[in-house]
């Protein structure tokens, strides 16, 4: 796939303060509030917005992460993936009840991740809410699921791809729109 | 297509072992948590058929499939039309035809869970075959071991008593071995295979007391049941005398394994198997988390898929 860099660098970090600015101007106790990063890229993104939350609101919410590849919806039946899911860390040691609990993702695509994060929350405690936090929102959902926090809007075809690259596990900020070879991008 | 099966520990390799090691230690999580449940298996159906007494496996086996949120049916020989004389072919013919996705088997006829295989396009798993296989017994020890001793690497693992007919003993030379540990086998001599050491790669001895360089003392039952009338041994006592395992046979450090059921005083000591050092208990409680593992891994990759691990599910736009 051919590779077109939309977002740089100080644009991430920029996108990524702005989204820790609307989270605390709508949660005024911080210690009620809790970030919960899907593996794999919503975990480091989780990890910046605490911190940033932490420097604007003086106190940093509770940190989590979830790994929803015990809560899919197409286990066994996607063919094409090839390869079983790895399955990673769910850690969430404070309690979900009554916190507003916000999940962090990377891209926001069909939904059914958001699905089964919340899932995977619900198996922990009865928050009081749970919002969404993603870098980017690419569209074509397939479920009733709209962001409260969205970095960049990137409106893609189905065949196109979009790649988050964050520093902590790619060495670089960046969001790439991967084009297959022959395909004009769309934006 | 048929679904891949576990019939053997040989059906795996050192990295499928290893990621059905790391799966279970997720699950171990899962059941630290209130709700010990997950939806990964709902849908699927899974069929217990146990022709041979069991407690342990056939209970791990029946709360991994309910606690991946999975339909288990239980089969017991007992009670089914194999009383009346119906073959093992006709009865999994028979449940098949309720679309299964596993049939977990345990049967007291080598090779049984492979002929079954023939027959179904369920995945099937050995629950243990006569005296063949236990290959999820194996990635039991093998879970506990790593998780209670260490690395399995180098590790050196004796198991001690009747491995003639012992399929728990079977399956953990191979196993243990793939997972690069060294493995001794030792009893008296009517109960050690033939040939074991150029067939299997170990080292064998009739004198308990070489268990002094295991980091691991795997005890067998001594499995009176397929024993016959052929005096293998003189006598319990004798044998409970020259090869019980007990403290005073132990040098400090070492751990005890024992897959259960227990012979008290026969082939283990009952102050030994009492004692928390051993791993007994632990065995037992990770049955099932690791059952839960082979469960998952036979089914949350697409039918048939042999394919190791892929790109981690973030990676993924889904």
């Amino acid at each position: 796939m051919a590779g077109k860099i939309l977002v740089d660098e100080d644009q991430v970090r920029r996108t990524v303060a702005r989204i820790a600015h609307e989270i605390v101007e709508r949660h005024a106790e911080p210690d009620r509030l809790a970030l919960v990063g899907i593996h794999t890229r919503g975990v480091p993104l989780a990890d910046r917005l605490a911190r940033l939350i932490g420097e604007f609101a003086g106190a940093e919410p509770a940190v989590g992460t979830v790994d929803i590849a015990l809560y899919r919806d197409d286990v066994g039946l996607d063919a094409r993936r090839g390869a079983l899911p790895v399955v990673g860390d769910t850690v969430l040691d404070f309690d979900v009840s009554s916190r507003a609990v916000v999940l962090v993702d990377d891209v926001l695509f069909t939904g059914r991740t958001i699905r089964a994060a919340i899932d995977a929350v619900f198996d922990y405690g009865r928050p009081a809410m749970v919002q969404l936090a993603v870098l980017v929102d690419r569209g074509h959902r397939e479920l009733p699921i709209r962001p409260d926090y969205v970095g960049k809007n990137l409106p893609t075809s189905r065949d196109e791809r979009i790649a988050v690259h964050l520093s902590e596990i790619d060495g670089v900020d960046e969001v790439v729109l991967e084009t297959p070879a022959g395909v004009r991008g769309t934006p | 297509m048929s679904r891949r099966s576990l019939l053997t520990i040989a059906d795996l390799d050192r990295a499928e072992i290893a990621r059905i090691l790391r799966v279970g230690n997720r699950f171990a999580e899962v059941m630290e948590r209130d709700i010990k449940k997950v939806p990964t298996l709902r849908g699927r159906t899974i069929i217990n058929m146990f022709f041979e007494a069991s407690t342990r496996t056939s209970t791990s086996f029946e709360l991994a499939g309910k606690r991946l949120s999975a339909d288990v049916v239980n089969v017991k020989g007992s009670g089914s039309s194999v009383e009346k004389g119906e073959t093992l072919k006709d009865t999994v013919i028979t449940l098949s035809s309720y679309l299964p996705d596993v049939i977990v088997i345990r049967h007291q006829s080598v090779g049984a869970c492979q002929m079954a295989a023939r027959y179904t396009d369920a995945a099937v798993i050995n629950a243990g075959d006569g005296k063949h296989e236990h290959p999820t017994q194996t990635l039991l020890d093998l879970y506990t071991i790593e998780r209670e001793v260490g690395p399995l690497d180098g590790l050196h693992v004796a198991f001690v008593g009747d491995v003639a007919h012992s399929r728990v003993a079977r399956s953990g030379v191979r196993g243990f071995q793939t997972m690069g540990a060294r493995v001794s086998l030792i009893g008296p001599p009517t109960l050690l295979p033939r040939d074991a050491e150029a067939a299997l790669g170990v080292t064998t001895s009739t004198d308990v007391r070489d268990i002094a360089d295991a980091d691991v003392v795997y005890v067998l039952r001594m499995q009176l049941e397929r024993m016959g009338p052929g005096g293998f041994v003189p006598s319990l006592r004798e044998y409970a005398m020259t090869y019980g395992i007990n403290h005073a046979r132990l040098r400090p450090g070492q751990r005890v394994m024992h897959a259960g059921p227990i012979n008290r005083g026969v082939e283990i000591s009952g102050e030994l198997a009492d004692d928390p050092a051993t791993l007994i208990e632990r065995q037992a409680a990770n049955g099932m988390v690791v059952r839960m593992a082979v469960l998952y891994d036979l089914l949350a990759g697409p039918a048939g898929s042999t394919e190791p691990a892929g790109a981690p599910i973030g990676a993924v736009a889904v």
